[in-house]
């Protein structure tokens, strides 16, 4: 299923805004006009993984030495500090292990988006919420003219537990706790 | 899809796509479990938070010369608050009793908080200073915690390396209830053990007070006993093995036996203890002819005394490893107390921080009811 | 000793405290001295026995020399260092030591004890000898830390190190404490590739006495299965020194056949190349 969740220039390079898609917190990223969306919970504490810094590829040789790719793709967690790659969702610590759901995005025009049946009565009028087809617009408007950016939920995924901070499903509770991070 | 979705194989997801859930809006209310908190840390914005209370003396002194504490380096490092814990008032992290309350205390169903005030009051040189310190940090919780929310009990500020002035701070502060136990840093001048901190343990003893031991602190010694560390991480994994030589300095020294006093440590982690208690029984039966005082095995006397908060927990590669870590602990797993360390970078989710393969009734114990036999909340 | 037990190999380990000494070519003097005294009064004469280069620590580029002076004299396969440094085993200032330690194909012996100015707590001295006992095992655990953080498995793949009179009942939960802190803060660290635990399975073992055992089999099995592996022990008796437990009944006993050859022998055979 996709959802269109902001305008294609909403979100500058560098930037990321974190959206609710079909009851689940995502981010999205924009990295040098390459974009990226991601589940906004760790997998280690459930922090708001999306809400945390982003840095370089830090890497090091030998002591002493820092090797430093400054291309801002490691998504590090705002409680422990876990790093996730934006391009794999995969964990720094434990690639092949642990990793964060991501999702596909694409840039959309809207006359893709919203249904051309009468051109006219659609011409700059916003579109309803819901739009036909495979889309789902949830609250973002669409114009036929503009462009948006849509990520890309696999049908049937299970919904998410943890959608906000502060307001934590009763299932939070049971989740796997840290035992999860290395099965 | 893009071709640069990853693979749909992440263990947690496949554990919890194993479990049939409803839909977000379909949910009932949220039902935490009740949880006492022994490690919230109420912080000040400033040293001028205190101003109010501190005596005009005090305050011309600290303008002019801070507070001078012994000279142990810095580790540089790039964590320090959870980030999403800085509140919308501008203050720093901790320093915000309403967006405590909203942020944490609210949401996780807290009945009862244990505040760990952070100021530099027992690390001060001047003496006098930090007992000033001390008792406007006191007195601030008082007014600006304790008062404002119920559920909030506090440790007691003393300047530790002043026993006489910290057992006096220790018996004017006991006179409100809410105050639980007295704090003492985990690196100090000499180890917890010895006389010169005995004052204090005898005010403890008279009022009815714990003792905690908070992880870190500095008193100029190096932060190992090889020599000063290089790195935050070292500065950062080293509390256990402070707490360790505390407790064996408490135990050694005869503390616990003489004051029945009970210690709490606190954000040193725990999965050392069963060894510790293994060490000393074999240290005692080797060497006890050094300690005649000391009259019975080290483990019964540390699990007769000494009680351990959670944070920062333990995640051992195998779930079944935190299970057996709590066999070996044996009688002493009533002594786990929950703790979140809210809200600095490392402070772990009540929610999901007790691994689910624990058994519910366990967890309850160390969320809730260790800590209300221990406090008698 | 040797002819009673059926010995096939012993590793002498003279502990002669140069480090003690602020002088530095006093210290270096004498720890040259001990080698000497040990390869022609120990070494020689006993072919079963095996030494430790006795090294003057404080000063590193003064325990290399020391140890390039001996390291080709029969019987030498350790260099033995104190546990209780001046400064962390890892930090750069002993980097040299481990290069030349890697370079002779020796083992570096980390045993209990040291001399340094500094206390052996973090909180400062305590007033009896059994504390320093019990509280020696942190001083390892600190050490391990300082030489996986400042990388010196990753500078000197090859090295090997033994711990000494260390206990190892302690390990596992510090393993656990390495690893996670590693997933924390390891940009602090980044030559840091691995979590800690396998730079310890790979490079670290550690001598079985004294031991620090509880009173019940069950839980030392599962500490020993958590060390994470069988080649992780050596045998050691640390004659002529008296600890509380016999190793044999206390530990050896409960062992499935093949560890305790293991144990005995093997795993001490594969690290000092016997």
């Amino acid at each position: 299923m996709r959802h269109v969740v902001a305008g294609a220039d909403e979100i500058a390079p560098g930037e990321r805004k974190i959206v609710a898609v079909a009851g689940r917190s995502i981010g999205v990223f924009n990295v040098g006009g390459e974009y990226f969306a991601l589940r906004n919970r760790c997998p280690h504490q459930g922090g708001a993984l999306c809400e945390g810094q982003l840095w370089g590829v830090l890497q090091s040789e030998r002591p002493g030495q820092f090797d430093y790719q400054p291309s801002r793709e490691i998504l590090s967690c705002p409680w422990h500090g876990w790093e996730f790659h934006l391009r794999t969702g995969q964990s720094w610590c434990a690639p092949d292990k642990l990793r964060v759901n991501r999702y596909a995005v694409a840039k959309v025009a809207g006359a893709d988006l919203v249904p051309g049946d009468d051109p006219q009565d659609d011409a700059g009028a916003p579109a309803p919420g819901m739009v036909k087809g495979p889309y789902t617009a949830e609250t973002y408007p669409v114009e036929r003219d503009g462009a948006y950016l849509v990520v890309e939920l696999p049908t049937g995924e299970r919904p998410a537990r943890v959608v906000a901070t502060g307001s934590r499903s009763p299932a939070s509770a049971t989740l796997p706790g840290n035992s999860s991070a290395s099965p | 899809m893009s071709p640069t979705m990853t693979a749909p194989a992440p263990a947690l997801d496949a554990r919890e796509a194993a479990t049939p859930y409803p839909a977000v809006a379909e949910r009932a209310a949220p039902a935490r479990p009740a949880i006492i908190d022994c490690d919230l840390h109420n912080e000040i914005d400033s040293l001028k938070d205190l101003y109010p209370y501190l005596s005009q003396r005090w305050r011309d002194h600290l303008d002019a010369f801070g507070v001078r504490t012994p000279n142990s380096g810095y580790y540089p490092r790039f964590m320090d608050h959870r980030e999403d814990a800085r509140p919308p008032s501008g203050r720093s992290s901790g320093s915000d009793v309403e967006f405590t309350r909203q942020h944490f205390l609210d949401p996780y169903h807290v009945a009862y908080a244990v505040l760990q005030p952070a100021v530099l009051a027992n690390t001060a040189l001047d003496l006098e200073l930090g007992a000033a310190l001390a008792r406007a940090c006191n007195d601030w919780q008082v007014a600006e915690w304790l008062d404002r929310d119920e559920r909030l009990r506090a440790s007691i500020m003393i300047a530790s390396e002043d026993p006489v002035a910290a057992a006096a701070e220790v018996r004017r502060c006991a006179r409100d209830g809410r105050f639980v136990q007295v704090l003492f840093k985990g690196r100090l001048q000499e180890p917890m053990g010895r006389r010169k901190y005995w004052p204090i343990y005898e005010a403890c003893a008279e009022e009815g007070l714990h003792v905690a031991s908070h992880a870190f602190g500095a008193y100029g010694h190096p932060i190992t006993g090889a020599g000063h560390a290089s790195y935050y991480i070292e500065d950062h994994l080293s509390p256990a093995q402070s707490v360790q030589a505390n407790i064996t300095s408490l135990v050694m020294e005869g503390v616990f036996d003489r004051f029945g006093i009970k210690l709490i440590s606190i954000e040193n982690a725990f999965a050392w203890a069963p060894s510790l208690m293994w060490r000393l029984d074999a240290a005692w039966k080797l060497l006890k002819a050094e300690v005649p005082h000391v009259t019975r095995k080290p483990s019964e006397i540390v699990a007769g005394h000494v009680y351990i908060t959670t944070q920062p927990i333990e995640e051992p590669p195998r779930p079944s490893d935190f299970s057996r870590l709590l066999d070996h602990f044996g009688a002493m797993a009533d002594h786990l107390l929950m703790a979140s360390d809210y809200p600095h970078w490392d402070s772990d989710n009540p929610d999901i921080v007790l691994p689910h393969t624990l058994p519910e009734e366990l967890k309850t114990r160390i969320r809730y009811d260790n800590a209300a036999a221990l406090y008698g909340f | 000793m040797l002819d009673g037990t059926g010995v096939e190999a012993a590793i002498a380990s003279c502990l002669y405290a140069v480090d003690s000494v602020h002088h530095p070519d006093v210290a270096a003097a004498l720890a040259g001295a001990v080698n000497d005294w040990l390869s022609s009064e120990w070494l020689q004469p006993e072919p079963r026995l095996r030494g430790s280069v006795v090294v003057p620590i404080r000063i590193p580029a003064l325990a290399v020399a020391e140890i390039d002076r001996v390291a080709g004299r029969p019987g030498f396969v350790q260099v033995l260092i104190p546990a209780r440094t001046e400064h962390p085993l890892g930090s750069r200032l002993f980097h040299p030591l481990w290069e030349c330690i890697e370079r002779h194909g020796l083992v570096a012996g980390i045993h209990f004890g040291g001399s340094p100015v500094t206390p052996p707590t973090p909180t400062g001295w305590p007033s009896y000898f059994i504390e320093v006992y019990a509280d020696m095992a942190g001083v390892f655990a600190t050490q391990l830390t300082s030489m996986i953080v400042e990388g010196v498995f990753d500078a000197f793949p090859k090295l090997r190190v033994a711990f000494l009179e260390s206990g190892f009942t302690w390990l596992p939960a510090h393993l656990w404490r390495m690893d996670k802190e590693w997933k924390n803060l390891r940009r602090l660290v980044p030559w840091v590739k691995r979590p800690p635990s396998e730079y310890v399975r790979e490079h670290v073992r550690l001598a079985i006495q004294p031991l620090d055992a509880p009173p019940e089999p069950g839980p030392l099995l599962d500490v020993v299965a958590q060390l994470g592996g069988d080649h992780m022990l050596l045998y050691a008796s640390d004659y002529p020194h008296l600890h509380a437990a016999d190793p044999e009944p206390a530990l050896l006993a409960h062992l499935p056949r093949a560890l305790q050859v293991k144990v005995r022998s093997e795993n001490a055979r594969g690290l000092y190349r016997l």
